[in-house]
């Protein structure tokens, strides 16, 4: 890609293809093209410049999950999905603190997505609560659960970082590590 | 078969490592044994899950790293709608501002109600001893009730007193109307303390002037009066003199003729500077050469110095105005002013007989 193109606003196919190819610099083009954009929303509706990163990087990862899973149509502008995103979460966030007064100030136009935002929401949730698993589960199976489902390394490394005589006590470390995983996982309210 | 065994199974099933025997072997236990299929199921979604929370930690750690070349802070001045100071200023502080403003305005309105200015009338204070009354009346209760314990008669204290003089021989005595409004009965005393008593037979309230006569039958003729009435209006800084009853024995007070109309330009009054109290209400007002030229009446409360004296010429209008039927004949003014040529002592020794304390009760 050239120089120029890098730094005025990346097309809407550009950052989709980008996306689908793990394309590290489509991600950052868009994350850089379109934050000023949500900055200006979220700091003119009560807002920091903390929560515009939050929501921001929010609805960067709605997207990206969107275009991953396929079922991005590009009948919409990718601007006005990410505002829109952004104008929902904020939303959200600003009722749970008690802030919305019932008015906010647009600068866009903006789409429905409340089952995007939902949808997100829920996973969210799940996400935490694999993080606070993963927390309580201490090491060394947090490494080993990582490395192996996460990081997609063999055994056999696991069992040379580990320094485990043989693959076999590995493999047992790693079946129980999992079902405390689990335990853990489901205890979880 | 132990279930560390399944689960490596089901890993290797997943994963595509097993050959196709035992692919076989495997799909057949899932489709026989509903409890291994439910675990094959439960064991793909949550190594999916897991798979998927990596990748979003992965997600966010190269957002942040991404975020972190931004200048946050140029972009957050840049899109800031800045509004004016005052506006800033009334978002960021409008409770504090509003709540500052109640308790001013709150103060201010206090301020002035306690104070009077709300009510104009309030420093108008007229002079009757009245003022002085509350502070009296707690020692009267007092001794009224050691004297009822004793057994004897008291005379009512007077409820206020004012100063009159005369304005004929036979006992027509000139007084404010504020003085005696009210009055149940009404006592003239004399420098040398005999009281008379009198009635009121005309008031005009407007001009705030009252006529007594007086019915004592112990009352004698006053003689010829020194002083004379004036017509006209007299001129500013005229040097007047007052003799009255602020207290039980007379008090002479002098200044000058400051206006020639009283508080807020109420043509009734003058203005004069001359020292006075409670109790002078009612007064005479001399000029220099002993011509009676008003009747001293009130005072401002808020300003020292400044107090008012009804024109003489309302005065006469009230003289004008008595009933003839309350008198016995048409009252006659002296005419010939035996006090112009005295020295200001000698003008007071002469006028004295001829001031009165007035009592009311």
């Amino acid at each position: 890609m050239s120089t120029e193109s890098k730094s005025s606003i990346p097309t809407d196919s550009e950052i989709v293809f980008g996306i689908l190819n793990n394309s590290e610099n489509a991600i950052k083009r868009l994350y850089v093209a379109y934050f000023p954009m949500v900055m200006q929303l979220i700091l003119n509706n009560n807002g920091t410049p903390d929560d515009a990163k939050d929501i921001y990087q929010e609805a960067i990862i709605v997207l990206y999950n969107k275009v991953k899973k396929g079922d991005f149509e590009l009948n919409s502008k990718l601007k006005t999905f990410i505002y829109s995103v952004c104008r929902r979460l904020w939303l959200k966030r600003l009722s749970q603190m008690n802030r919305y007064g019932g008015d906010i100030h647009d600068f866009n136009d903006y789409l429905p997505v409340e089952d995007e935002v939902e949808e997100q929401g829920e996973r969210d949730i799940q996400f935490t609560k694999m993080q606070s698993a993963l927390q309580l589960l201490g090491e060394p199976c947090k490494t080993i659960i990582e490395d192996f489902y996460i990081h997609n390394r063999s055994m056999q490394e696991i069992c040379e970082s580990f320094g485990y005589t043989n693959a076999d006590n590995a493999k047992t470390q790693k079946y129980k590590c999992l079902q405390r995983l689990k335990k853990l996982f489901f205890q979880q309210k | 078969m132990r279930d560390e065994q399944l689960i490596e199974a089901i890993e290797r099933y997943l994963s595509g490592e097993m050959n196709a025997d035992e692919r076989n072997a495997f799909e057949q236990l899932r489709r026989e044994n509903a409890e291994s299929d439910t675990r094959v199921i439960e064991h793909q979604q949550f190594t999916g899950l897991l798979k998927q929370y990596g990748e979003r930690v992965e997600l966010e750690r190269r957002l942040n790293a991404i975020h972190q070349e931004i200048d946050v802070h140029a972009i957050a001045e840049e899109v800031t709608v800045h509004p004016s100071w005052i506006v800033q200023l009334w978002r960021d502080h409008h409770s504090k501002i509003s709540v500052a403003a109640s308790i001013a305005i709150f103060a201010v309105l206090a301020t002035l109600f306690f104070t009077g200015y709300l009510n104009n009338n309030n420093s108008y204070t007229e002079l009757s001893r009245e003022v002085g009354r509350l502070n009296r009346s707690t020692t009267d209760m007092k001794k009224d009730i050691n004297a009822i314990k004793k057994g004897r008669v008291i005379a009512a204290p007077d409820k206020s007193r004012g100063t009159g003089f005369a304005i004929t021989s036979n006992g027509l005595i000139a007084t404010s109307f504020h003085v005696v409004n009210g009055a149940d009965s009404i006592y003239i005393q004399d420098v040398s303390g005999r009281s008379f008593k009198a009635k009121a037979i005309y008031n005009d309230p407007q001009s705030d002037v009252s006529i007594l006569k007086v019915i004592d039958t112990t009352f004698r003729n006053l003689g010829q009066i020194p002083y004379t009435f004036k017509h006209s209006e007299s001129d500013l800084a005229e040097n007047v003199f007052t003799f009255g009853f602020p207290q039980d024995s007379p008090v002479y007070g002098d200044g000058r003729l400051t206006s020639a109309s009283g508080l807020n330009g109420d043509t009734l009054d003058y203005e004069i500077s001359v020292p006075i109290n409670p109790g002078n209400s009612g007064g005479p007002l001399l000029d220099s050469k002993g011509n009676i030229i008003g009747i001293v009446r009130a005072k401002e409360t808020r300003l020292e110095g400044v107090h008012f004296a009804l024109k003489s010429g309302y005065l006469l209008n009230a003289i004008k105005n008595i009933p003839e039927d309350s008198l016995t004949k048409v009252p006659v003014l002296n005419t010939e002013n035996a006090l112009a040529k005295l020295t200001r002592q000698q003008q007071v020794k002469k006028i004295k007989p001829y001031v009165f304390m007035v009592k009311v009760y």
